[in-house]
């Protein structure tokens, strides 16, 4: 049994289907890998699992803890502990990083929470928890802002969207420290990512095509199929019949 | 009731007191048409003349002055009724001062507070000037500022209109400009509208000098049945005069928010853009906030109050 159950989730838009017949387990306490394509539906099955506005009108149904979420919105799934950290980062105008993150940790956030989520992902406080996170950031910086509100937040599961993307190498060693931070702590990380690196630091992992999930298992069993039969793949984003999950 | 009364329940309404300035520091009150206090520091002068309805205000900043210090102004009304304000400002060559004004009409419900100002900035001054509304909550207050503003080269004048505090009631501001060559004019107001408040602003920069810029911004939030309006305009006619028109506006229930920016360039190495965000929250950003636990109410709340901050 997973944290989070999928339940044959199927979701179109335009009569297109997105997502097709999805049915996973991501266990408790793993860092699971999402690859595939672009295209492939990685990020609507992000957005699916967090409940985004677009995405509730799906098939199927999503358990967390053993529980349908199918009917709560976005506010009260991260209030059971489920949050987003988003491909490319909002821009707020007068919100201060401070502030971004004090309101990520709720009532049990200070000062010292704050300051120490800025550090694990490698910003000074000093020189950031006054600024706004708005378009004088740059898109790397609120990435890492992002990751800090969600680690601040404390949260049991965390979706994050190509943490690694549009990012310098710096960043990318931000990540591992936030992965480790999150596994030392028993969350459950659903991430989606291009980067080999990252995905070495993936418990399991799942292949997604065309909505589907053509794959999964450790990210060794996963790495050689996806370079045997993704990458000489020219029919981009549909997967062969045969190996539909 | 005597000036100290007046003086000191004006002041409480900004939460201020006449102890509150630190030494050597200018401030002028004036409570309906009376010139309740003058404090004035080198460089510097005020001479006002109280008419029926209100007081005529002349300021000069001499030649060369740097006022280091903010120049604090009080303009309020404790009862009902009218107060006009005529005030003629000049900056000399080089004058360099911050005012900052506090308009009160916190304790009254009828007001209609009229500012026609004047405004001249000769070569390199640099005026920046900040205004503070404080309202009641009845929405019974009227404001209606003009100003024209004169920009000589190299002089530079920011101003920043803030209603935030108590309801808007009405108001209708229309600011021009005349920039000189290399000037720097920046507007911006952040005003927030709610009940049946009326919100209009009219700004107009003419970037006439060689390059010359300016930006116009304004943030403005409208809930209930309230409504907005918003006319910026900037029109470029000298070589590399460059401008910026920004309006940002959150609108609610069955509030209205109309922006209408005019820009008109009239000479190829002129440059002006504009960007409108007109409508309800950024979805984007609320679904963030509300992806870390803030209910759909207290993620709006956040970042209307970030639109209205600075
Ligand atoms: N809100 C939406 N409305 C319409 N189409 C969408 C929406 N979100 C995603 N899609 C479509 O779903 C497909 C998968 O997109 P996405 O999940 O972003 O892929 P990936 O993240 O794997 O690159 C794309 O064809 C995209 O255009
Ligand atoms: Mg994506």
């Amino acid at each position: 049994m997973g944290i989070i159950e999928l339940r044959d989730v199927s979701l179109s838009f335009d009569e297109h289907p997105i997502l097709q017949h999805l049915s996973i387990d991501f266990w408790e306490e793993h860092i699971h890998a999402v690859v595939g394509p672009n295209g492939a539906g990685k990020s609507t099955l992000a957005h699916t699992i967090m409940g985004l506005p677009d995405y509730r009108q799906h098939s199927g149904d999503i358990l967390y803890d053993g529980k349908s979420i199918k009917h709560l919105s976005v506010d009260q799934r991260a209030k059971q502990g489920i949050t987003l950290a988003w491909q490319e980062p909002a821009r707020f105008h007068g919100i201060s990083v401070e502030e971004f993150i004090q309101r990520a940790a709720g009532k049990g956030g200070g000062a010292r929470t704050v300051e120490s989520s800025l550090e694990l992902v490698g910003l000074d406080p000093d020189r950031y928890m006054a600024r706004d996170v708005d378009a004088t950031l740059s898109g790397g910086e609120r990435k890492r802002i992002e990751l800090a509100s969600i680690v601040a937040m404390e949260p049991r599961v965390v979706l994050m969207d190509e943490p690694d993307s549009g990012v310098d190498i710096d960043a990318i060693q931000s990540i591992f420290e936030v992965l480790g931070k999150l596994k030392q702590r028993g969350t459950t990380v659903i991430m989606i990512t291009h980067s080999g690196e990252v995905l070495k630091r993936a418990d399991h992992a799942f292949l997604l095509c065309s909505g589907a999930l053509v794959d999964k298992g450790t990210v060794d069993q996963l790495s050689s199929y996806f370079e045997r039969k993704c990458v000489p793949c020219t029919h981009k984003n549909v997967p062969d019949e045969e190996v539909l999950l | 009731m005597s000036d100290k009364t007046a003086l000191d329940r004006l002041l409480a309404t900004i939460n201020m007191h006449r102890h509150s300035f630190e030494e050597g520091t200018a401030h002028v009150e004036i409570h309906g048409n009376q010139v309740l206090n003058t404090v004035l520091v080198e460089g510097l002068h005020v001479e006002s003349r109280e008419t029926a309805s209100g007081v005529d205000v002349n300021i000069l900043v001499e030649a060369g002055a740097r006022i280091d210090k903010p120049v604090y102004f009080c303009f309020g009304m404790l009862e009902n009724g009218l107060q006009h304000i005529r005030m003629r400002v000049h900056f000399q060559e080089k004058a360099k001062a911050r005012f900052i004004s506090h308009c009160s009409f916190a304790a009254a419900s009828e007001v209609e507070h009229l500012m026609d100002a004047e405004i001249q900035l000769d070569a390199g001054a640099e005026y920046s000037y900040f205004e503070r509304h404080i309202h009641s909550e009845q929405g019974g207050i009227r404001v209606v500022p003009k100003a024209k503003v004169t920009l000589a080269e190299e002089s530079r004048f920011a101003t920043e209109f803030e209603l935030i505090k108590g309801r808007v009631g009405e108001i209708d501001i229309d600011y021009e400009a005349y920039c000189g060559d290399h000037s720097v004019l920046e507007l911006l107001s952040r005003i927030s509208g709610r009940g049946d408040d009326r919100i209009k602003i009219r700004e107009a920069g003419f970037l006439n000098g060689k390059y010359s810029r300016g930006v116009l911004t304004s943030h403005i939030a409208v809930r209930d049945s309230a409504r907005a309006e918003i006319y910026n305009e900037l029109q470029a006619t000298a070589e590399g005069a460059a401008g910026h028109v920004d309006c940002n506006e959150i609108v609610q229930n069955q509030a209205q928010a109309k922006a209408i920016p005019i820009v008109d360039v009239r000479h190829p190495k002129a440059h002006v853009t504009h960007e409108a965000a007109i409508g309800s929250v950024d979805s984007k950003q609320l679904q963030t906030l509300m992806s870390r636990g803030l209910s759909e109410e207290e993620a709006v709340e956040m970042i209307i109050q970030g639109l209205l901050r600075k």
